[in-house]
């Protein structure tokens, strides 16, 4: 019997899943010693990019096509904000938020090109929940952690694996070194600009899975904005989460079940606490989070640094 | 204590002084003309007959003086307005993303107290409605001035995050406490023509914000070029380090009122844009006019005067935009992809004449 929390926890999973993915990638990008505010950008045209190329392909292998389409769409606009910052050297921040604009704008643009005033039509091919046999009946956890679509149990992998790389291999040592200290990164003969450049993309192609997961796996649909601040909440995540993947991963749980909530009180039948409180929610939550985390975060020393080397 | 990134580079390039007028004229014209070449490239790739839809563009902004005043002019006021609170916000190198939000709560205060002033004469509630306008944008502003200061969060993710909450906010209060009395419609009631902003030219839709807008974009140029306030905001904007070590300036004191002051002249747009054009709160009030405002106001170098330029600019460009969806069928969206390729190229453009200058140096 499935139980109103069985209910809340599946979609607290489900809808961290996208938002684990875009803080993994921006994990990796501020290790660099990079902040993408961009992010936001990368997420929504990766969720469009995955419509169409969904939607063209069809079938079981339109979805591996789109979820493809979205890393190449992320990587594509983070392109642009990487030449301006790691390259230009230009300021992060601004350059980030400009870009966002760009992408909401041109993705705007693109769908109403594509699809008119119609819309989509229902033709999207989605991925479905994909229960583990054995794990998924497990008690409380079972529902909400085994049946998933395949992409949630992805981050299963990629969890553990982004965090034995960032302390074990001599590339996540690099990586971090160009985030802590590009003087002494280089003086190693590590090339700082080119592992963040590298770094930059590599958060850009998550973010692009991100929105591709928002549209295959969640809403099998595109709306224009649909990413909803989704980028800059996954900066917050990574804060609360103090740039280590498996804090990342719990705090993008406890953001997937705030915005789960909702569903907690529609299904307890609390109809009196507007909703808009609940839609609300997610957003105060990152900024009592930030307030708590920042001031005793450690983020990478020369994080939105503007001059890479001294020399 | 997280990065809160040294945005005075920001203000020590874009907003550059030193170079002439007329070569700032022309260096914003270079980037039109730039942006007009990159919109015509679009157009003819999403399969537009770029001729057709700049026609549209044209007609709709300046096709008569109707379309420039109530189109073009009326749609500068709340851009100007937010563009200033944009400007004055990066000049003490704070990146207030949040006028969006900021504009939202300034229109909501003003609705509020409108529609509970009653018996008060107008001559009396308006400028009342006004100034609690200003008072809210400060206040919601003033909530991510309190977390970046008190607890280092970056200032754009938290205004960003303000802006859907108030979005959010609005959406609540326009079906609860500041509904219209009917209940039916998701906006507040209507305000009577006594407490409307009166329109300043007979025959168009041009009201008196017009007039705040010039006035305060005056006021705060003169400020920041004549007064030891506005030098100490500058000096906080490029080197907070060194205007605290060396000018002795509190840099706390003048972030913190410089983002209050950004968030009321944002919370003003939202209180004129309501008494002066939508005469009702709902949620689709504004167009993006804070989002806009970054451009607006990253063109104009972050000069109020500026500002007063490029909000026509922009005010112009949305005026034509629509125009164009409706005779050429070009979405909206359009106006807001070249909005942010003219913020890349004054980026590019300083960072590239940044770096020119440094080798040469």
């Amino acid at each position: 019997m499935i139980t109103p929390l069985d209910d809340f926890l599946a979609a607290a999973v489900r809808t961290a899943t996208p938002l684990a993915l875009a803080a993994l990638g921006e994990c990796i990008t501020e290790r660099s010693g990079v902040i993408n505010i961009g992010l936001e950008g990368a997420i929504i045209c990766g969720a469009f990019a995955a419509t169409v190329t969904a939607g063209a392909v069809g079938g079981s292998s339109g979805v591996a096509a789109g979820f493809a389409a979205g890393a190449v769409a992320g990587v594509l606009v983070t392109l642009l904000f990487m030449l301006f910052t790691v390259y230009l050297r230009a300021d992060q921040i601004i350059t980030g938020t400009a870009i966002t604009l760009f992408a909401l704008g041109l993705t705007g643009l693109l769908y109403k090109t594509v699809y008119g005033t119609t819309g989509v039509g229902l033709t999207i091919p989605t991925t479905g929940e994909l229960p583990i046999p054995g794990l998924s009946q497990l008690p409380v956890v079972g529902r909400a952690f085994f049946a998933q679509p395949l992409v949630t149990y992805g981050l299963y992998l990629v969890v553990p694996l982004l965090a034995w790389w960032f302390a074990r291999t001599h590339a996540g040592l690099a990586l971090r070194a160009t985030g802590e200290s590009p003087d002494a990164a280089l003086a190693a003969g590590v090339q700082p600009r080119r592992v963040q450049a590298l770094a930059v993309l590599t958060g850009g192609a998550f973010a692009g899975v991100a929105g591709a997961t928002l549209v295959l796996a969640q809403s099998g649909t595109f709306v224009e904005g649909m990413s909803a601040g989704k980028g800059f909440i996954a900066i917050a995540i990574v804060v609360l989460g103090r740039w280590s993947p498996i804090g990342v991963a719990g705090a993008a749980l406890l953001f997937g079940g705030a915005s789960a909530l909702q569903y907690l009180f529609q299904s307890l039948g609390w109809r009196e606490v507007p909703y808009q409180l609940f839609l609300a929610l997610p957003y105060v939550l990152t900024l009592l989070v930030l307030a708590r985390a920042s001031a005793r975060a450690q983020a990478p020393a020369a994080l939105a640094r503007r001059e890479l080397t001294l020399g | 204590m997280t990065a809160t990134p040294t945005s005075s580079v920001l203000a020590a390039n874009v907003g550059r002084e030193g170079r002439g007028a007329l070569g700032q004229v022309a260096q914003v014209a270079t980037l039109v003309a730039i942006t007009m070449g990159l919109l015509v490239l679009l157009l003819a790739v999403t399969g537009y007959d770029p001729a057709t839809a700049l026609r549209a563009l044209a007609r709709g902004a300046f096709g008569s003086w109707y379309a420039f005043t109530s189109a073009t002019l009326v749609r500068a006021i709340p851009l100007a307005l937010t563009g200033l609170a944009v400007a004055l916000a990066f000049r003490a190198g704070l990146l207030n993303i949040g006028a969006e939000g900021q504009l939202l709560a300034g229109a909501t205060a003003t609705a509020a107290v409108l529609g509970a002033s009653g018996a008060v004469p107008p001559l009396l509630s308006l400028p009342l409605a006004l100034a609690a306008g200003m008072a809210a944008g400060a206040l919601w502003a003033g909530i991510a001035a309190l977390l970046r200061q008190r607890f280092g969060v970056l200032e754009v993710i938290s205004t960003i995050m303000l802006n859907f909450v108030a979005l959010y906010a609005v959406g609540w209060l326009v079906r609860g406490p500041l509904q219209e009395p009917t209940r039916i419609y998701p906006q507040s009631a209507s305000l009577a023509k006594a407490l409307q902003l009166p329109v300043l030219l007979p025959g168009t839709r041009l009201h008196l914000g017009v007039l705040l807008a010039v006035s305060l974009a005056v006021a705060l140029w003169w400020w920041q070029r004549a007064t030891a306030g506005g030098f100490r905001l500058r000096a906080v904007g490029m080197n907070p380090h060194a205007a605290a070590t060396i000018g002795r300036v509190d840099v706390a004191r003048v972030s913190l009122l410089a983002f209050l002051a950004s968030g009321a002249l944002a919370g003003l747009g939202g209180a004129v844009e309501l008494t002066g054009v939508t005469y009702a709160l709902y949620e689709n009030l504004s167009p993006g006019y804070g989002y806009t405002a970054i451009a607006v106001a990253l063109l104009a170098r972050l000069n109020p005067v500026g500002v007063l330029g490029t909000a026509v600019l922009f005010g112009a460009l949305q005026a034509g935009a629509n125009a164009m969806q409706r005779d050429a069928g070009v979405p909206i969206a359009l106006v807001n992809v070249v909005e942010a390729v003219l913020i890349l190229l004054v980026i590019a453009s300083d960072r590239l004449r940044g770096t020119r200058a440094e080798a040469t140096a």
